[in-house]
């Protein structure tokens, strides 16, 4: 059978998953947890605690007051020394609550046996409040607050739930190692999700370059008792970058198309990646807030790359001391995030955030740019775009900053995958130029909305 | 801590396709044509190519270092294709110094002119063709005959005429196709390229293998060749169907003259075609119309490079007409 995929466009970076077999360990604590006050999408947090407390594993120390933010926790016991600007993984500073490690003690209501526990006590609307109370956000690396997912109205319904496990970037296999390591409680985590969003239908989707997570998914999938997994599937996909973007895989998946500046619930979905749904069986079945997640570090030059279960606030260096392992010599980019969509940073001297699921070394053979030559209107741009973009066109309109010829090209519909500039032979700078012309473009939208 | 870290935006990945590697990968596929061309045309045929190449690689070089002094890209293989592909379309007695002419006029006006690689709306050969042809006729329509005096280097090239030229001046002198059809090749002769005509424009099946070689390495895609070879085909097969006495039958059409070469070398040249593979489609169907109609209406005998010309021309406004579907666009639940 012919394994689904989305069209058009995508493209074939090397897979490069050199930590793919390594199983995840859990990492040592830090003497230091610096745990931002904006790890995800909107508002930042606002501290509950100051200068002096003590607080313990699980201790909300911010909450999320706007609209669209969330709780965070503490991750670590120990006292709160300051909070202070931190550089975060973006290359910005951002204010942090700094906590001074002190042993290992946790909020006592959390339950740290590994009993998996089956029975969904809570209602809809009580576990989306459960979500948002334990500081939920999109583990994939957009970070959008999970429980704003699950808020539907009379006429913006789901149908069905998707859970994104295909981890389309290159060198990232911690979502790999969870579906492998994590099954069961994804699983649960997933019937949880079902009657959070109240459908009947959820599909579990694996690149087919995972066949071992496809196949114990299937196979857990089928020894549900009672009836407990009707309704889910595990669906391999062909692979195909950039299939774990949201419209793409929606449409792999489902052959639905998200309009132009709408979401997943527009077309009846809701999508949450696998380390979302693992947090979410955590925080409804054993009270435990997001304050640790897998993070996969990794690089050729590495004599070994690993998976590590890493508390919030760790600083990132402490992943290539665990792995044993110096900057190799010649790293020319440090990558927050896959290579195709990462952001790279000039430092490990970064606490790790809810956003962060891999961290990966390039070498100078890899990272430098190729210099750009002229275009020769190869149509490789056009043929590579998943949003059916024209990306030769919106580089030329964006460099003469014709925001206006921007906007009519539809440079807003650009999901960034950097499919463009990954396929184009002649190097040039397409993403580059399409994310100025993109920001103007939305700039000037928000302008006149306002009006 | 390491200073030498770069933080440019995403993505830190590239993909190993360069012009280079498409360039000279298009040189590559255009090696069976060139030994179908030494084959039927003997030394000359070598001149005509190596100097084609060096003439024209050397006209960049001269320009970007003397004129434009821009960095030299002379060598990035793209000047070597409209050699080639320059030389393929004139016949192997050509005077080197017309094919000089025709290289300066190639690269130095067509290609250079607009700012180089990939900025010329026309394809830089075929601009250097029709300058020959409307400059030095005599020259560029005397067509040695193959395979005789091919390596004979005292001798004189016996010449002949294509079996588009014989079409043409037989219809025009008041014979039928049937009572022609004794002065013309078979068809297997036509497609291995056994008759008169531009160097590398004789062989349809060594054509073919450069063809298939361009396709597989994923260079261009099938929509141009096939469409422009198709509508030919069909344009063509129409006026046969209605009057076989006036007009060659569409295998004809195709295994003469420069159809072949046009469809898979001049058409997919990139830099001058649409961007889109419905603005290919597009492209390609008019073009292969214009060549028919030029071979049967006009009055040249061969109409391809014009045929492409005019489509190149027709470019910009296609791709301002034919543009990719946007992902969402009248998405229905």
């Amino acid at each position: 059978m012919k394994l689904k995929t989305f069209t058009p466009g995508g493209v074939h970076p090397p897979a490069n998953k050199l930590s793919a077999n390594t199983p995840t360990v859990k990492l040592g604590l830090p003497k230091e947890a610096s745990i931002p006050l904006s790890q995800h999408q909107g508002a930042s947090a606002v501290p509950v605690v100051k200068k002096g407390d003590a607080v313990k594993v699980g201790t909300l120390i911010a909450r999320g007051e706007a609209f669209i933010s969330a709780n965070i926790h503490s991750s670590v016991s120990g006292t709160v020394m300051k909070i202070d600007d931190v550089l975060n993984a973006s290359g910005y500073k951002t204010p942090a609550i700094i906590i001074k490690v002190d042993g290992d003690a946790w909020e006592e209501n959390i339950d740290r046996s590994e009993n998996l526990i089956n029975d969904i006590t809570l209602e809809p609307e009580a576990i989306v409040a459960k979500m948002k109370e334990m500081g939920i956000v999109g583990l994939g690396g957009a970070t959008f607050p999970t429980h704003i997912k699950y808020m539907m109205s009379d006429d913006r319904k789901a149908d069905t739930l998707v859970i994104n496990g295909v981890e389309c970037e290159p060198y990232l296999t911690a979502d790999h190692r969870l579906m492998l390591e994590r099954t069961d409680e994804i699983l649960q985590g997933v019937r949880i999700m079902m009657k959070a969003g109240k459908v009947d239908r959820a599909v579990i989707a694996v690149e087919a370059n995972k066949p071992d997570a496809v196949a114990i998914m299937q196979t857990r999938l089928g020894a549900g008792q009672n009836g407990c997994f009707t309704g889910i599937e595990a669906a391999p996909l062909a692979v195909k970058y950039p299939q774990g973007a949201e419209k793409q895989l929606l449409k792999a998946l489902l052959n639905r198309e998200i309009p132009s500046g709408k979401l997943p619930l527009d077309v009846g979905c809701i999508v949450n990646n696998v380390g979302t749904t693992l947090a979410i069986y955590e925080a409804l079945q054993k009270n435990k807030p997001l304050f640790e997640r897998v993070v996969t570090i990794t690089g050729k030059k590495l004599k070994k790359t690993g998976n590590f279960l890493v508390r919030i606030g760790t600083p990132a260096n402490m992943l290539l001391e665990a792995l044993g392992e110096e900057m190799p010599e010649h790293t020319a980019k440090i990558i927050n995030g896959g290579p195709m969509m990462g952001k790279a940073i000039n430092s490990l001297d970064i606490p790790i955030t809810k956003g962060i699921a891999g961290i990966v070394l390039l070498d100078e053979s890899e990272a430098r740019r190729r210099k750009p030559m002229n275009c020769i209107r190869c149509a490789r741009c056009v043929a590579v775009c998943p949003m059916g973009l024209e990306p030769y066109l919106l580089e030329r309109l964006a460099e003469r900053e014709n925001f206006a010829a921007c906007e009519a090209a539809a440079v807003s519909d650009c999901i960034e995958c950097g499919s463009c500039s990954y396929t184009c032979p002649s190097a040039r700078p397409l993403l580059d130029y399409i994310r100025h012309g993109k920001v103007n473009v939305m700039r000037i939208m928000r302008g006149r909305r306002q009006q | 801590m390491n200073n030498r870290l770069a933080v440019s935006l995403s993505p830190h990945e590239k993909g190993d396709l360069s012009v280079e590697k498409i360039m000279w990968g298009v040189v590559i596929a255009l090696a069976p044509a060139s030994l179908a061309a030494v084959y039927f045309f003997g030394y000359r045929a070598i001149g005509v190519v190596v100097l084609g190449m060096i003439f024209c690689i050397a006209v960049e070089y001269l320009v970007q270092k003397f004129i434009t002094k821009q960095t030299i890209t002379a060598f990035d293989g793209s000047a070597a294709v409209t050699g080639l592909l320059l030389a393929f379309n004139v016949p192997s007695g050509i005077p080197w110094w017309q094919l000089l002419v025709g290289s300066i006029i190639a690269i130095g006006v067509a290609k250079m002119t607009f700012g180089g690689l990939g900025q010329n709306p026309f394809n830089p050969a075929l601009i250097g063709r029709a300058f020959m042809l409307a400059s030095f006729p005599v020259e560029m329509t005397t067509w040695p005959v193959p395979l005789v005096n091919a390596w004979n280097l005292g001798a004189d090239a016996v010449s002949s005429a294509t079996p588009l030229g014989l079409l043409k001046e037989g219809i025009k002198a008041g014979q039928t196709v049937q009572q022609l059809a004794g002065k013309f090749p078979g068809y297997f002769d036509m497609f291995i390229g056994h008759m008169g005509g531009c160097i590398g424009e004789v062989s349809a099946l060594a054509i073919l293998m450069g063809g298939a070689f361009l396709l597989y390495k994923k260079i261009i895609t099938w929509h141009i060749p096939i469409f422009y070879l198709l509508s030919l085909a069909v344009f063509t097969g129409v006026f046969w169907l209605v009057n076989p006495a006036k007009y060659a039958d569409p295998l004809f059409h195709i295994l003469a003259g420069g159809a072949m070469l046009g469809a898979w070398f001049m058409a997919t040249d990139p830099a001058t075609g649409p961007m889109t593979p419905k603005g290919q489609v597009i492209f390609a169907v008019s073009g292969g119309i214009l060549c028919g109609l030029i071979r049967l209406m006009g009055s040249y005998p061969e109409g391809c490079s014009y045929s492409i010309l005019i489509m190149n021309a027709f470019v910009p406004l296609i791709d301002k007409f034919a543009k990719p579907r946007r992902f969402g666009a009248d998405a229905r639940r």
